[in-house]
């Protein structure tokens, strides 16, 4: 007994300060210190471990949310694109009697739903009953006639149905969204549970924690047997509209897990009424797609859509059971909150069932009695929430609740003119769960998102789910956007939880294969590029130091040839204005010195580093799906430490002119940091550290891919980016060297031999000063030097003779004969060729550079059009108006 | 009357088009009134694939893919057809326009939610109170329908300019309105929003008019184009064609080959196709009596 209360003051003691609002259900609570059962072993164990090391592991958590994990993109361009999602520390306890409950209402909601799709999209039974008014169906904007007439096998629209919890104050859980387009936010979810495992690991095995691996299991057994024909091995595709929707993190990162390859609407083909993947050997064709995309933009013939999103043809190919889409197109008919008056009823007469599980009172205005019923409330001044009636391509999620602030006329008005298009609902006074703001536990209300998958004739709940909280309890049930915390649902088993991983293949042999997923040539693309910037912005890095240094340093190096070398090389390579590296160079620099740092990181500056690491993270972020964690922890890294560099830069400028900054001015700084640079602004010496860090970044980037990226073609079209990057800069250093013998030629190699990180190297052969001829043949013609421009087009020759390629044909591409042209002259200069001693004439060696500068580029070109530019994007045919 | 009708589409590209997917509704329909006895669409170059279907509207569509590279893309469609005058009833005994529009909702049959549906907004027809009120001068209380759909047609042809240049496709109804120009795809989809905004059915016709030679002149091959009418529903009397780009109502003249909630629903020719440049879009109709 005296344990049971020492476990309770601990766990209070977590708690002392959190005073939820009694008009509520708290989750925790019943009142202010009475914990409900089932919790207080809970709390007790989360106190023992302490609140500053709960706080340090979640702190940790967070960390690695922002480094690696799940994202999302929010509109919001003043900090960037990407917002981490925010995770509460503490997970939502729910008992197994509880869940068992839920589970069963949720069953049967989601079968209903797809009977009903079914019923809608065939012989609209509902409507002949009278079980469904006839003008919700036609009213409904996304009642597409062209999805009628669908069989999809086994009759199943839905293979996923998401719903949208809130519990009432009297502790019963409504429905208050039906979500049955794609399953978001089951990638939320899945990252959820992964730190918190990590934060809790202990606390889930004691309290027999469900675990979500099996969920994802039956998903894809799921996916596997819905292919058409039963095909043993499937090919499914996760279809994703791509970087500019706002899951497109969530997609990627359920593709990763689930082992799907990652598609958007291009990397699709429709060819004799099949779907086929377009991939760098040509097309595969597709079996099941898990489908991310909104409907209404899938099929851009048929639907008409000029999104230039989806695949022409897929509906006809979906028609003739050639493909499976899961969920098929359509579905998002039935998720319009304006069905939910009528479910009871049709659960009735077709089931011969209550419905278990209510939903949120809610009038489809569409009816008069409802409308007037509506109308009257209003009068009285009671509070109901209208909302549209239909949701479309999930398009009211930025509606949300806009007639929150309407006066009640102006509504009545709108309901009178528009009846169909609005429903009204009962607000829901969500039950309330402590989050920790600022270090104490305030009360926010909760949604639960929880999610099912079709089995066998029926449906799997997934034991957990996306908990989201806002402040207040107004209708969250939106977007998975929606709402500013999140937690992970934890469901307590009954008994010990067996360890199960997604990776279950002890028992049946494994078939050994050497290529992972095939290659999409839009991948292939954003590898290449990839490859070409963050070469280029190492270096950019590795030029740019000298230069820093020199600048910066003690010695008198303003008459020097070398410097004057390196700023000529910079302003070749479009870092600096050329009217820099002209003569009287000397006057110059104090200029050069101030405007270095705001060049290099300047944004809109073609080819500068800030430009270079912002699109190879660019680049990165569409195909993260296909990098390492880690190597996209480094790319994300360095281009945080750009942003901030250019952020305190601008700072910096802007503090230098007048007063304070804005909010948006400061950005990812910090306060202090905005307190210093109102004493010291970003000046070389911070470039000079800045591009210190960079360099060791990129190596260790450089490392994991030399090390860690197995050798597929996506590794191939990374390597042949970087490679002809390097050669282009190798090359370019050289050119930049005065043809005639100058007097300080020792110093001005050493520098070039510095940038190009070969000075070791040179060190170690030759003891004496630098000589010409020596240098060049390091930089140029040794080809055991990784940096030199000999290794990089063995290199190339290698990797454009490995690129897949039609083998009936019998000679090498043009591509091959590029590389090996290159090499060839190459590999023909002679030692007198290195340092030519012909007066003003255009020597041999120049030649060959020339012609390495003038044939790369279309080397690039002609390697873009075979592998990369596939075939375009489709477009729609103009149509003819009658007279 | 019976109409041999040649209707080609022709797509000609600056550059090669690797692949091209079309949808066409170019088949023409069999009603109480007109039959098609004869009806062949000829694709160059040859399909790889193609498909034919009824759509929802019972419509037949047709589906085909070119996976050959072309830079010429030319669709047929040759229909024999009959069409048989049909008897109006006269305009004072048609039913009460309120009743009609009273009886849909509640007729909950298969046909009854089929002519139902034509009375909602669709993507070219969205719902405008201005229409509703200027409908509504026609439509005065208790007017037989058929006497109330010859005014507004009659209003809407004298009101609204024939104008080839001044829209084009996705030119909004209430643009049209505003501007009172247009051609008979505005003048169709104007005369569906004004009587879906009174509650009634009515549905949009794609097919063709025969064009009458003038005195001087013989009748140009070629000359005729796709042409566009709704129809009305009206109760006992069943649906009843209207053309407000002619102010008439059809008889033998017009050939119908699909219809819809709107232009969207039957558009003749739609498609998507890669690559293939700048495209020139080139449609002829001939529409001859036989004899």
């Amino acid at each position: 007994m005296s344990g049971v209360e020492v476990n309770q003051s601990a766990g209070e003691s977590l708690f002392a300060e959190y005073a939820p609002d009694g008009s509520f259900y708290d989750e925790i609570f019943r009142r202010p210190g009475d914990v409900r059962p089932g919790w207080s072993d809970f709390l007790s164990t989360v106190a023992r471990i302490g609140r500053t090391e709960l706080m340090s592991r979640w702190l940790q958590a967070q960390e690695e949310i922002h480094e690696t994990g799940i994202a999302y993109n929010i509109f919001d361009h003043s900090v960037g694109t990407v917002r981490p999602w925010e995770l509460d520390l503490l997970p939502q306890l729910i008992a197994s009697e509880e869940w068992s409950r839920l589970s069963v209402g949720l069953v049967q909601r989601a079968s209903l739903l797809n009977r009903l799709l079914a019923d809608l999209y065939g012989s609209q039974e509902s409507l002949t009953r009278g079980l469904l008014p006839a003008e919700w169906l036609f009213a409904h904007p996304g009642f597409r006639r062209v999805f009628h007439g669908q069989t999809p096998p086994g009759g199943t629209f839905l293979h996923f149905y998401t719903a949208d919890l809130a519990r009432a104050p009297d502790g019963r859980w409504w429905v208050v969204g039906d979500r049955t387009d794609a399953p978001l936010g089951l990638g939320y979810a899945l990252e959820n549970r992964i730190v918190t495992s990590r934060m809790l690991s202990h606390a889930i095995r004691s309290f027999h924690i469900e675990r979500l691996a099996p969920f994802f299991m039956t998903l894809q057994e799921t996916l596997r047997a819905s292919a058409p024909n039963h095909r043993d091995n499937p090919r499914i595709v996760l279809l994703s509209q791509g970087p500019s929707g706002p899951n497109y993190f969530e997609d990627a990162y359920l593709a990763r897990y689930l082992g799907y390859t990652l598609v958007e609407g291009g990397d699709l083909a429709v060819r004799d009424d099949y779907v086929f993947l377009k991939t760098l050997g040509g097309l595969l064709s597709v079996d099941v797609i898990l489908r991310r995309l909104s409907d209404e933009f899938c099929d851009p013939l048929e639907l008409r859509s000029t999104a230039g999103l989806g695949v022409p043809g897929l509906l006809q190919a979906a028609r003739l059971g050639h493909v499976t889409i899961a969920n098929a197109l359509g579905s998002s008919l039935v998720e319009s909150p304006s069905l939910m008056p009528f479910l009871p009823r049709i659960a009735r007469e077709w089931l011969g069932e209550e419905l278990v599980l209510p939903s949120v009172a809610t009038w489809w205005c569409g009816q008069e009695s409802a409308r007037e019923h509506v109308l009257s409330q209003i009068k009285k001044g009671h509070p109901l929430s209208i909302r549209s009636a239909f949701r479309l391509g999930r398009r009211d999620a930025i509606e949300g609740d806009r007639f929150r602030n309407t006066d009640s006329r102006e509504i009545a008005m709108l309901l009178e003119r528009e009846p169909c298009n609005f429903i009204a609902q009962e607000a829901v006074q969500r039950s309330t769960s402590p989050v920790w703001c600022d270090d104490s536990p305030t009360s926010w209300h909760l949604a639960l998102r929880v999610f099912l998958v079709a089995s066998k004739n029926s449906y799997h709940l997934m034991p957990g789910g996306l908990v989201r909280l806002d402040r207040d309890s107004a209708p969250l049930d939106l977007s998975v956007l929606g709402g500013h915390l999140s937690k992970d649902a934890w469901v307590q088993a009954t008994g010990p939880v067996q360890e199960v991983t997604l990776l279950a293949t002890a028992k049946q042999p494994v078939l050994l294969r050497r290529s992972g997923a095939e290659l999409p040539s839009r991948v292939a693309d954003n590898f290449f590029w990839f490859g070409r910037r963050i070469e280029r912005a190492q270096d950019t890095c590795r030029l740019l130091r000298p230069v820093v240094t020199r600048l910066t340093g003690e010695g008198d190096f303003e008459s020097s040839e070398e410097l004057a070398y390196l700023i000529h090389c910079l302003a070749e390579q479009g870092h600096i204005e050329p009217g820099f590296a002209v003569e009287g160079m000397k006057d110059r620099l104090p200029t050069i010195a101030n405007v270095l740092p705001s060049s290099v990181l300047d944004a809109e500056l073609l080819g500068s580093l800030r430009y270079s690491v912002a699109e190879a993270h660019r680049n990165a972020s569409l195909v993260r799906d296909r990098l390492s964690l880690d190597s996209w922890r480094i790319v994300h890294h360095i281009e945080r430490l750009l942003m901030r560099a250019s952020q305190l830069e601008q700072f910096s400028e802007f503090s230098s002119k007048k007063g304070s900054p804005s909010d948006s001015q400061k950005g990812l700084l910090t306060p202090d940091e905005v307190g210093a640079f109102k004493r010291q602004p970003f000046g070389l010496v911070e470039l000079d550290e800045l591009l210190g860090e960079l360099v060791v970044n990129l190596s260790a980037l450089d490392g994991l891919i030399g090390e860690s990226m197995t050798r597929t073609s996506a590794w191939r079209f990374l390597e042949l980016g970087r490679r002809l990057e390097r050669s282009l800069h190798v090359v370019s250093l050289v050119q930049s060297i005065p043809s005639t013998s100058i007097k300080e030629e020792g110093r001005v190699l050493e520098a070039i031999l510095e940038v190009a990180d070969s000075i070791m190297t040179y060190r170690s052969r030759y003891l004496a000063a630098v000589s010409r001829t020596a240098a060049l043949d390091l930089l140029l013609t040794d080809e055991t030097n990784p940096r030199s421009l000999a290794f990089q087009l063995a290199t190339i020759a290698d990797h454009v003779a490995h690129l897949p390629r039609d083998e009936s044909k019998p000679l090498g591409s043009s591509e091959e004969r590029i590389a090996l042209s290159l090499l060839h002259n190459l590999r023909m200069l002679e030692v007198d060729d290195l340092n030519p001693t012909s007066g003003g004439k255009r020597t041999k060696l120049e030649r060959f550079l020339h012609q390495v500068v003038d044939q790369l580029p279309k080397l690039s070109d002609l390697i873009s059009h075979r592998y990369l530019i596939h075939a375009g994007v489709a477009r729609q045919m103009s149509e003819n108006k009658g007279n | 009357m019976k109409y041999k009708i040649t209707h080609t589409t022709k797509y000609t590209y600056d550059a090669p088009v690797p692949v091209c997917h079309n949808v066409v509704y170019l088949t023409p329909r069999n009603t109480e009134t007109q039959s098609c006895s004869r009806h062949r669409l000829t694709v160059n170059p040859s399909p790889t694939t193609h498909s034919k279907r009824n759509d929802y509207f019972g419509n037949a569509v047709s589906a085909f893919s070119i996976a050959t590279s072309h830079k010429l893309l030319q669709i047929t469609a040759s229909s024999s057809v009959m069409v048989e005058p049909r008897e109006l009833p006269a305009e004072v005994n048609t039913t009460a326009w309120e009743i009609i529009r009273d009886s849909l909702a509640p007729d909950h049959s298969a046909q009854g939610l089929a002519t139902y549906q034509f009375a909602f907004p669709s993507h070219h027809v969205p719902l405008h109170c201005e229409l509703a009120d200027y409908a509504r001068e026609s439509f005065t209380s208790g007017r037989p329908i058929l006497e109330a759909v010859r005014s507004l047609n009659e209003r809407l042809h004298a009101d609204i300019k024939y104008d080839p240049k001044a829209t084009t496709v996705s030119t909004p109804i209430f643009e049209v309105f505003e501007h009172r120009r247009g051609v008979c795809q505005d003048q169709a989809h104007l005369m569906l929003g004004c009587l879906r905004a009174l509650g009634l059915a009515a549905r949009y016709i794609s097919g063709y008019v025969r064009t009458l030679p003038s005195e001087d002149k013989p009748r140009l091959i070629g000359g005729d184009a796709s042409h566009a009418w709704i129809a009305v529903f009206c109760g006992e009397d069943g649906w009843i064609d209207v053309d407000p780009t002619n102010a008439s109502f059809p008889q033998v003249e017009h050939i119908t080959v699909a219809w819809g909630r709107d232009f969207s629903d039957v558009c003749p020719v739609a498609g998507m196709f890669i690559g293939g440049g700048n495209h020139q879009l080139d449609v002829s109709v001939d529409v001859a009596v036989v004899d």
